[in-house]
């Protein structure tokens, strides 16, 4: 992803998010409803997508994988940036119908755009980091796709098209960059050496 | 023992043995002789020796009463009491006679086991089951004591208010008791005599009534202790049972844990949270805290483990006192663990050492064992008042600053500021594993080497003061000891001073961490030194020997328990080598 | 620190340390410190009031991973630590958290005195079956039949169950979760913390060095089909009957918490002489 179109990603999503105006509260907890909550839930999703990915790249330097490593802390840096600049114009850095403590998604679910650690092998491949972060975009992407289908304001769901479009670009751009990377060869979790012991 | 008894200076002190079997009630006649001698401006103490069983059976009480403040039991006893003799020949060791004794037994229990009577003793008779019998209401221990009382010159008004004392609310008990004692008393006139005892000193000085547990578990308090986990132990248990109402009362808490393991631990989360505690316990639960004695050492949070020590190794000899852990306290933790030690050498002293090691344990943040043992912890003694102390936990603080925080810095004096939960900017591990100075976990040598010789540094620099030993006499021979071998070290240089010889006695406090310069200064010029302890490996001695320059010639006496070491027995260790 | 700048929620990534963690990439603990630090965060907890107490084991080294105070001990006595500090420090909102062999083998007595002591604090066992840091040895929660070296063959051992004993022992709060779903496991620690009394959370945390196929537990869990109940007869026979893969809070009952009064003496040490003077 260059920086280029990181950037234009960017403007479109402060755009998409700021275009939500506030509805009526009827418009459903499950879709955030008004401007505010939608924009929580954007800025939230970008926000835990970022911790999560410098949290995997954490794990990889931490076991010596530093090409993988760098791929997450690209991924982390995108996505960081993304949250700050749809809370640009907010004095305290968050969005402001953010709960205290941080959004809580429909119970059991992860932030849709949130990489799962489970994923992770010590020897993994950065075909295998995109191929974790190509789920996350698509999820994200039917994450916004759905949000527009249930919202009742038009704002909203205005908006919220726009993300689930901007997230299907970003699908599109992981997908070529998977295109360029080679392909992980058939023992690429090979290791000669038995786990060590620790404490 | 039959020995032709030592010519005794401290001809001031009576000992007394009451004995009986199951309902006999020998323990509760001690009690009130004891505190009945104290009532009348006596010192004393008393030794409670029991069989095995729970309920029922046999028992001894064994009594020192002195003119002045007596630290251990004597050669022999005067007086031996015997509500009946059942199993009573399982105390022949605990109870040397000679001819100059007296043993009173009832007529209807038949004569006293041959152990007894083979050193010479005088016998005499009193029918106790039969005179009680003849008061409604009454026992035969009453009898006893009245017995005991009359015999030792006990002024018959402070038994009364002794008695009155022991009964709060009055009533048939005390009158039926009071009645029994004047028939104790008047039994007494047609018994053959007992030196009588010296009258009390007049003087000011204000005495406790104390065990050494109930001392330790006070000291504990004075010190700043808060918190204590207790998993029940004998001979320690009475440290915990004071100490539960009484740290209620100072806004502390005990807790009762599932077992010595979770104990410590408990103890150990406590202090961690800032509030400075305790555990007590014997050997066995020793050996089960050593792990986590480790892990204080390592994270450095300061802990109080208070060991009254007993026969062992294993069960061993669990009612019965021995100093047979030291091995374990200046040792017993895997890795390079500087601890510290502390050893109380009195009833008394409990209370100090167990108060010094709260202040040492929390301006060290380590943990601190106090090497107490069953003889004082089960003792009630009379002492004079423990001086006050200033000593209090003083542990040093980490407040936020904008600096991060180091738990472990290295600082020049080894002692880094220990942060309390709670406090903002100054979160950190407390770790049991090697460590850098942020408390991150480490085994590069370069931490493993810094964070070893902070740990021993600060031990090592600390001004330990003039309470690192106790100090007495003067001249060529020394002793050498630590513990309750302090009180018939002192007597036996006592008689050696009362004939003119001269010796100079040090009981060690400070056990660990070692400081050899100490020991050194006070024995200059010794031509003899005797390590005396109650052990059969020597362990105080070997101890001495690897860390310690002792100058002369060095004896070493020791042996097992559970025999209490007696005055007579250093003293002729002093005297032969003299003689040699 | 301002009362002002206190009263602003923080987010969960306040909780987190800069201090990487050790586990496996893949390894189940790192989502439960995602979700325990969503739930500190859900809570508006302050990290300098709250305590991660561990033992020893892969997943008893999460208290450095967290910006709260720590403790990390000794193998097996974390719930002794955690007692004792929060018996001493009620003001703390204390955790203590290990894996299945600190807490079921080694710490199995406190286990079983924990829950019958019902102090509030939460408990959280990162269970994946197996050692860990010691190359793979059968813990009480592994099959009987896992073939290992040091028991070749299987222990031939019944496994441990742990939340029926956290019920018969008498734990006020159980509760099953599953690393997979760090929200969902945020939500149950939350509940867990909020709870007075002893919670218990037993999280499924897979192994993937040396129980690799956990890592198909996330197509075996799914959330509890009933609603949690106060009845322990119920839950008990809930528990007894699931698979194993019930996500959810199973047991939630209203004993109350085991707090003796701290810091309500008023007399000083000094007045105790009066009960030794002669």
């Amino acid at each position: 992803m260059s920086p280029a179109k990181t950037a234009r990603k960017v403007k479109t999503r402060r755009a998409a998010a700021k275009r939500g105006v506030p509805g009526r509260k009827s418009a459903g907890a499950r879709t955030g409803g008004d401007r505010a909550g939608f924009l929580a839930r954007a800025w939230s999703m970008e926000v835990e997508a970022a911790e999560r990915y410098a949290m995997l790249a954490d794990a990889m330097e931490e076991h010596n994988n530093r090409d993988v490593a760098e791929l997450f802390r690209k991924l982390a840096r995108i996505e960081q940036l993304h949250a700050d600049q749809l809370v640009a114009e907010s004095p305290s850095g968050r969005p402001p119908g953010l709960p205290a403590g941080g959004m809580r998604w429909e119970e059991g679910e992860e932030g849709p755009e949130t990489a799962d650690p489970g994923e992770l092998h010590y020897r993994m491949q950065p075909y295998h980091a995109l191929a974790i972060a190509l789920a996350c975009e698509k999820r994200a992407n039917r994450f916004f796709a759905n949000y527009a289908r249930k919202a009742r304001n038009p704002a909203v769901r205005k908006a919220a098209k726009e993300m689930a479009e901007e997230e299907a670009g970003h699908v599109r751009l992981i997908e070529d960059w998977l295109k360029r990377t080679p392909e992980p060869a058939r023992d690429w979790d090979g290791d000669p050496d038995p786990p060590v012991l620790s404490d | 023992m039959g020995e032709t008894p030592l010519a005794r200076p401290e001809a001031s002190s009576i000992s007394i043995a009451l004995t009986g079997s199951g309902g006999a009630g020998v323990m509760t006649a001690g009690t009130m002789l004891l505190n009945a001698a104290a009532e009348a401006g006596w010192y004393g103490l008393m030794v409670r020796s029991s069989g095995p069983q729970i309920r029922g059976g046999e028992a001894a009480a064994l009594l020192r009463i002195a003119a002045r403040t007596v630290d251990c039991l004597d050669d022999r006893f005067d007086l031996v009491i015997g509500a009946d003799w059942q199993n009573i020949h399982r105390f022949a060791d605990e109870i040397p006679l000679d001819a100059a004794s007296v043993m009173i037994g009832d007529p209807d229990q038949g004569a006293p086991p041959e152990v007894f009577i083979k050193h010479g003793p005088r016998l005499a008779h009193v029918a106790f089951k039969k005179i009680a019998k003849s008061i409604p209401g009454s026992w035969p221990n009453m009898i006893m004591l009245g017995v005991a009382a009359a015999l030792i010159g006990l002024p018959l008004e402070v038994l009364r208010n002794a008695l009155r004392k022991s009964y709060k609310k009055g009533g048939e008990g005390l009158a039926a008791s009071l009645a029994a004692v004047e028939a104790g008393i008047a039994a007494a006139r047609a018994l053959p005599a007992i030196p009588r005892l010296f009258p009390p000193r007049p003087h000011d000085k204000a005495r406790w009534s104390i065990t050494g547990n109930e001392a330790a578990g006070y000291g504990a308090i004075r010190g700043g202790v808060r918190f204590a986990a207790a998993y029940p132990i004998t001979p320690a248990t009475e440290v915990l049972e004071w100490m539960a109402p009484a740290l209620a009362r100072v806004g502390g808490i005990l807790v009762q844990a599932e077992d010595e393991l979770a104990s410590i631990n408990m103890a150990i989360g406590a202090s961690f949270g800032g509030v400075p505690s305790l555990t007590a316990t014997a050997g066995p639960g020793l050996s089960l805290m050593t792990e986590a004695l480790g892990l204080a050492v390592a994270a450095e949070v300061p802990v109080v483990v208070i060991d009254v020590m007993r026969g062992g190794p294993s069960t061993g000899i669990p009612a019965k006192s021995e100093q047979s852990d030291v091995n374990i306290a200046v040792y017993g933790l895997h890795g390079d663990a500087p601890r510290v030690v502390v050893a109380p050498n009195s009833i008394a002293d409990c209370l100090t050492a167990t108060q010094w090691a709260v202040h040492l344990a929390e301006s060290l943040q380590v943990p601190a064992i106090v090497l107490s043992d069953q003889y004082f912890g089960q003792t009630r003694g009379i002492v004079d008042r423990p001086a006050d102390l200033s000593f209090m936990g003083e542990r040093s603080r980490a407040e936020g600053g904008a600096e991060a925080y180091k738990r472990y810095a290295l600082t020049p004096s080894g002692v880094s500021p220990m942060a309390v939960p709670g406090t903002p900017g100054t979160a950190y591990t407390a770790e049991g594993l090697e460590h850098n100075e942020r408390g991150i976990p480490s085994s590069q040598s370069a931490d493993h080497v810094a964070q070893l010789a902070k740990r021993e540094k600060k031990l090592q620099l600390h001004d330990y003061g003039k309470h690192w030993a106790e100090l007495a006499g003067e001249g060529e021979v020394a002793v050498v000891t630590f513990g309750s071998c302090t009180g018939p070290v002192r007597e036996a240089l006592g008689r050696i001073a009362a004939e003119g010889g001269r010796a100079r006695l040090v009981s060690m406090r400070l056990l660990a961490p070692a400081q050899p310069e100490r020991l050194a200064r006070v024995l200059e010029g010794a031509k003899r030194v005797l390590v005396v302890e109650q052990n059969q490996g020597a362990q105080f001695y070997r101890y001495l020997r690897a860390h310690f320059e002792l100058p002369g010639e060095v004896r070493s006496f020791h042996r097992p328990g559970p025999l209490p070491i007696r005055p007579g027995e250093i003293y002729r260790q002093i005297t032969e080598w003299s003689r040699a | 620190m301002t009362t002002a700048a206190a009263a602003v929620p923080l987010t969960a990534q306040a909780f987190k340390t800069d201090y990487k963690p050790i586990w496996c990439p893949g390894c189940g603990d790192y989502s439960v410190l995602a979700a325990m630090t969503k739930a500190f965060a859900m809570l508006e907890l302050r990290p300098e009031n709250v305590a991660v107490v561990s033992g020893i084991g892969c997943s008893s080294r999460i208290p450095a991973y967290t910006s709260c105070y720590g403790f990390h001990g000794v193998h097996g006595r974390a719930l002794a630590a955690g007692t004792g500090l929060k018996i001493a420090r009620p003001d703390l909102t204390v955790l203590v958290a290990g894996g299945d062999g600190d807490g079921y083998s080694i710490g199995g007595n406190h286990f079983l005195h924990s829950c019958r002591r019902n102090v509030d604090l939460t408990y959280v066992v990162m269970d994946n079956h197996v050692y860990g840091m010691t190359k793979g040895q059968p813990s009480p929660t592994t099959e009987p039949d896992w073939d290992s070296k040091l028991s070749p063959g299987g222990t031939g051992l019944r496994t441990f169950h742990p939340l029926v004993i956290a019920l018969a022992a008498g734990a006020n709060f159980i509760a099953r979760a599953f690393s997979g779903d760090p929200n969902g496991t945020a939500q149950i620690l939350a509940e867990a913390i909020r709870t007075p009394g002893f919670s218990f959370v037993e999280i499924l945390s897979p192994c993937v060095t040396f129980r690799p196929e956990q890592r198909d537990w996330k197509n075996q869990v799914r959330a509890a089909p009933v609603a949690s109940t106060d009845d322990p007869a119920r839950a008990a026979k809930r528990i007894m009957t699931d698979d194993g893969f019930n996500i959810g809070v199973l047991y939630k009952g209203a004993r109350k918490p085991f707090q003796p009064p701290v810091g309500r003496g008023t007399r000083l040490p000094a007045d105790f002489e009066a009960e030794f003077s002669i």
